[in-house]
């Protein structure tokens, strides 16, 4: 639902409310009907199945009833570690509703998506939108109880810690460090937008969403573009699986990331700010919405900014629904228009073309956080930070096999051994970094750094915002079978490699899961992900079987010891048993 | 517009600066291979990848590209080759292509594309995931089975005040392209056809138009679009002194087309009893093996367990084992179950059926009966298999020159019209 605030965005046009008006629908209904999918394609001149198109691109809408409580169980692999099956037979068993379903009397639906970003306290779910966080078996059945005794989600839910479990010594901290709204926007009075650029320059700040393009650079180029409006996007659709770190920045320190993009407005010349939240962050919409409204009592927001004549800017919240893809730039654009979520083809860059087609900044929610914090100290200051081409510190979200799973401030430099110290890593094996997209690591490699530099090299671990940690008693195929099911699901469907290629990587993967694979289907594996990898149309799919081919590189023993002996073997493996299993059914 | 100079696989080429790649290529007597590309969709879709090239060292589908000053391009290097094949492989795995009883055999690009990159299995398995044939709409069927989601008709087809009538709908593995029923209906007889045309594959049909063309006539039925279509077998098998070599032929889950087919060597099949004899086969009525052979030809694929031991002991005694036929290959048209649960499959047939009656009827079972799969498997997922010949059926020369070449070592090539088989 958007947030339109006091100052209207006078160049958009009305289908860039269609999110915000399924929302409404799903929200009043519980689901979206035929006719309410049809009055919208009619006010907005579209054909039936185009509303229809949208509505179904995004699984947080349903076109059949979804229940009076909606319920929606995480299936991260880092839920399914800490128990998901036992809380989601829990839950069947109480609300009397299957996993994808509704219940007979209509009370409840039952259904699953990817990671919620509580990975530091799982297995949780989202009720109606809202988190219930550390669930066992008899917290489900309380909850369950109270919402049959008429009690609303919005009376019994969790509110999430924001679980900080480390900050970097000597004052370094950037994030968390004491904030008071305006300090970075009252230095712009001696500062040109040219200057901006130079103290970011300086300090060598690339975007945190996982790319590290230098964000000066993205700045700079929008900047030059002349447009008769220019839009600051502000990335919240923190959607890969393990991460959270923005879900406790937007909670902790939501003065900060406006500031960010108040700073970016400045200095592109934008007067028009959006932040795409994810739907999983609905319960963080009401902290925006209030901090929104007192940069405004502030002065921060609105016309004339901070005193400086001419410096006008207005920022509102726009929902997402339920799509991973939409955390790729040019995807959130086009769900920000109404559209579906899938990704455009790089013609263009958002910053000359971006939403609506006009140049746009597009930049996560950390990047934000650390402009307005870097502005505010000065680069002189931020270079103290981290180490010499990397300065700074890095927010990492670690969950999985830890004592201590949380956000961790670390300053660029820090070696994973260390990281995997702080935070009480349990027996660690298998360490995913940056999510399922991201770089697998095995323990093995527990002394290399976490910073920006040499990525070609791949000395240096360039980290987006997670760890995810596995011991050496959690099965690795499992793990990856959690992950390609992720993508299957959440590529957007567009391109073949992708949308087909997940679907049969899946399908190879069950097959190492049933013990029938053989060193020759190891060698598939490896070559039908080389060809996802370099054949997909955006960067999820580029990146879907990263975790594969790294963990077949990496773990080589491991796969060999279990799956060697029987390559070229003249007969397959089969199983008998289970072929003919359905047919002895009819056994009189 | 500028001229500009740019090469291709190290050759050096000319073509207006800012024109797409895949049409300059074309211009300049290169074929990258696209399915979804059409050229006055602006900017291109980008969906297939088919035409997946290395532009300037980086792997990116020709036709997002513009050709400029000095840009090379690597078009049919082995690996962008198989790469190309892979993707049309992947989409023949994905959906459920069944090209003998489709209305639009002949006049399919991704059939065609098919034959052009020479597939004659796909190395993925496929997925045979159930889906619908939408009889609702005034003019057409939509058979998703068919859909590539290239998304042509999508960004093509347009009522007259402007509405779309396809749209994706569904995300993911469920991605599929809706049509709309109220602005179909709305479609002139010849937008509506101008659909199926745009369309590459069978996924568009519009009912009574689809069988206009006859077999046999159609944009792709008599040549290749190569001027030279080879299609060789790359490795050769050690070559033997000649001596009378030893056949067994079988047919499984297969319909003896096969068989027929082999039939249709004709006269000639004279002389390949000079050259051959035959051991277990229907064509002896041999039940048994009675020695081992240097050659075994399967037909069909795996859809009891009785298929599977015969497989086994088919690779247990023949030195080369061929399959033929679709259904060999890959599992074919018995395989058109694979998308339903084995329960159904046998209650409808044998329980629910209008000609049953209820209460009276029963699954056959009984322990002298072969045991019913879960599905029909491909005979290359019970056992190693050497060599495949596509087709349903295959022509009688391509099944007698696969033959033929493999058990005397010789180099064979066939034509366009042999390879080519539906």
């Amino acid at each position: 639902m958007s947030t339109h605030s006091k100052k209207l965005f006078p160049v958009e046009p009305p289908r860039s409310g269609l999110l915000a008006e399924l929302w409404q629908e799903q929200l009043r209904n519980n689901h979206i009907s035929k006719q309410a999918l049809k009055k919208l394609a009619d006010k907005h001149q579209l054909s039936d199945i185009e509303t229809e198109g949208v509505a179904s691109f995004y699984h947080f809408f349903h076109q059949q009833p979804a229940g009076k409580h909606t319920i929606y169980l995480n299936n991260s692999i880092i839920s399914e570690l800490r128990g998901y099956e036992r809380i989601r037979e829990t839950f069947e068993r109480e609300t009397g509703a299957h996993m994808n379903s509704v219940d007979p009397t209509g009370s409840f639906g039952l259904f699953q998506t990817p990671c919620i970003g509580l990975s530091d306290q799982e297995p949780a779910a989202l009720i109606d939108f809202l988190p219930f966080t550390n669930l066992n078996a008899l917290k489900v059945k309380e909850i369950i109880q109270k919402l049959k005794q008429g009690k609303t989600a919005a009376e019994i839910y969790d509110t999430p810690l924001d679980n900080i479990r480390f900050t970097p010594a000597n004052d370094h901290s950037i994030f968390f460090a004491p904030y008071s709204a305006g300090e970075a926007i009252k230095k712009l009075n001696n500062l040109s937008s040219e200057a901006v650029i130079e103290q970011l320059r300086i300090s060598g700040l690339a975007g945190r969403g996982g790319a590290f393009f230098p964000t000066w650079k993205k700045w700079d180029t929008c900047r030059q573009y002349e447009s008769p409006a220019k839009f600051i996007v502000c990335n919240a659709d923190e959607g890969e699986p393990g991460t959270f770190k923005d879900r406790v920045l937007l909670n902790n320190q939501p003065g900060s990331v406006l500031e960010g993009m108040i700073l970016a407005g400045y200095t592109v010349g934008a007067a028009y700010g959006i932040v795409y939240l994810r739907g999983e962050y609905r319960w963080l919409l009401s902290k925006l919405e209030t901090e929104i409204e007192l940069f405004h009592t502030l002065g921060l927001l609105g016309k004339n900014i901070g005193g400086i004549t001419g410096f006008n800017f207005d920022i509102r919240v726009e929902i997402g629904a339920g799509a991973y893809v939409c955390g790729e730039e040019t995807a959130l654009l086009e769900s920000l228009e109404g559209k579906r979520g899938e990704p455009r083809t790089k013609w263009f860059y958002p910053v000359e073309k971006g939403y609506l087609q006009l140049p746009t900044v597009v930049n996560n929610v950390e990047t934000f956080a650390a402009v307005a914090r870097l502005i505010q100290m000065g680069s002189f200051d931020y270079l103290k930070r981290g180490i010499p081409g990397s300065a700074g510190t890095k927010l990492i979200s670690i969950s999985g096999d830890c004592q201590r799973p949380g956000i961790y401030e670390i300053e660029w430099g820090m070696t994973v051994a260390e990281l995997l110290d702080l935070c009480g890593a349990e027996d660690p094996y298998f360490i995913q970094v940056s999510g399922p997209s991201g770089e697998c690591i095995s323990v093995r490699e527990k002394y290399r750094r976490i910073s920006m530099l040499d990525l070609m090299a791949q000395k240096d671990i360039r980290c987006g915002g997670s760890f995810m940690i596995f011991s050496s008693k959690r099965d690795l195929v499992h793990i990856l079978m959690n992950f390609s099911e992720f993508f299957k699901h959440e590529s957007c469907g567009v391109c073949t490699p992708c949308r087909a290629g997940n679907f049969i990587i899946q399908r190879k993967l069950e097959r190492l899961q049933n013990e029938l694979a053989d060193m020759n289907d190891l060698k598939e594996l490896r070559n039908w992900g080389t060809i996802m990898k370099t054949t997909s149309r955006c960067g999820l799919g580029k990146t879907a079987s990263n975790s594969i081919l790294q963990s077949l590189e990496k773990f080589q023993d491991y796969f060999t010891a279990r799956f060697a002996g029987t390559d070229n073997s003249t007969y397959r493996k089969f199983d008998h048993h289970a072929a003919v299993e359905e047919y002895e059914r009819y056994k009189p | 517009m500028a001229t500009c100079t740019f090469w291709i696989d190290g050759k050096q080429y000319q073509a207006e600066e800012g024109m797409n790649l895949v049409d300059a290529a074309k211009e300049n007597g290169v074929f990258i291979p696209s399915l979804c590309y059409f050229k006055h969709i602006d900017p291109p879709l980008g969906t297939c990848r088919t035409c997946t090239c290395k532009i300037n060292g980086r792997h990116d589908p020709a036709c997002t590209a513009f050709v400029k000053e000095g840009l090379k391009v690597e078009v049919n290097t082995p690996e962008l080759l198989d790469m190309r094949k892979a993707l049309i492989e992947m989409m023949f795995a994905e959906g459920n292509h069944f090209c003998p009883a489709c209305e639009k055999s002949g006049n399919c690009d991704l059939q065609h594309m098919g034959y052009e990159l020479g597939i004659s299995t796909s190395r993925f398995p496929h997925l045979f995931k159930d889906r619908l044939i939408d009889y609702q709409p005034k003019r057409m069927i939509m058979e998703h089975n068919r859909c590539i989601k290239c998304r042509r008709c999508v960004e093509e087809v347009f009522t007259k005040d402007g509405k779309r009538v396809f749209m994706y709908i569904n995300r993911g593995n469920e991605t599929q392209v809706g049509i709309d029923y109220g602005q179909e209906a709305k479609l002139s007889e010849q937008e509506a056809e101008n659909a199926m045309k745009l369309c590459p594959t069978g996924a568009i049909i519009v009912r009574g138009k689809s069988l206009s063309q006859p077999f046999g006539d159609r944009k792709f039925d008599l040549e290749s679009t190569q001027q030279h279509f080879r299609h060789t077998i790359t490795e050769k098998p050690k070559v033997a002194n000649f001596e009378k070599k030893t056949i067994a032929t079988v047919s499984l889950a297969g319909c003896f087309g096969c068989h027929m087919s082999l039939l249709d060597i004709d006269t000639d099949l004279l002389d390949i009893v000079e050259l051959v004899s035959f051991n277990k086969s229907p064509l002896t009525d041999i039940k048994n093996f009675t020695q081992r052979c240097h050659l075994g030809l399967v037909e069909g694929g795996c859809c009891n367990d009785e298929n599977i031991e015969t497989l086994k002991k088919f690779r247990e005694m023949c030195d080369i084992l061929v399959v033929m036929g679709e259904c060999a290959v890959w599992g074919g048209l018995p395989a058109m179950r694979n998308t339903i649960p084995l329960g159904e499959c046998l209650e409808e047939a044998y329980l629910n059926s209008v000609t049953s009656e209820k209460g009276e009827n029963t699954v056959p079972y009984h322990e002298d009966l072969p045991k019913i799969l879960d599905r029909v498997y491909a005979c290359n997922e019970i056992v190693k298999v050497d060599y495949t010949i596509p087709g349903c059926p295959p022509s009688a020369n391509h099944i007698w020159k696969v033959v033929h070449g493999l058990l005397w070592g010789e180099d064979y090539s066939l034509l366009y019209s042999e390879f080519k088989y539906d």
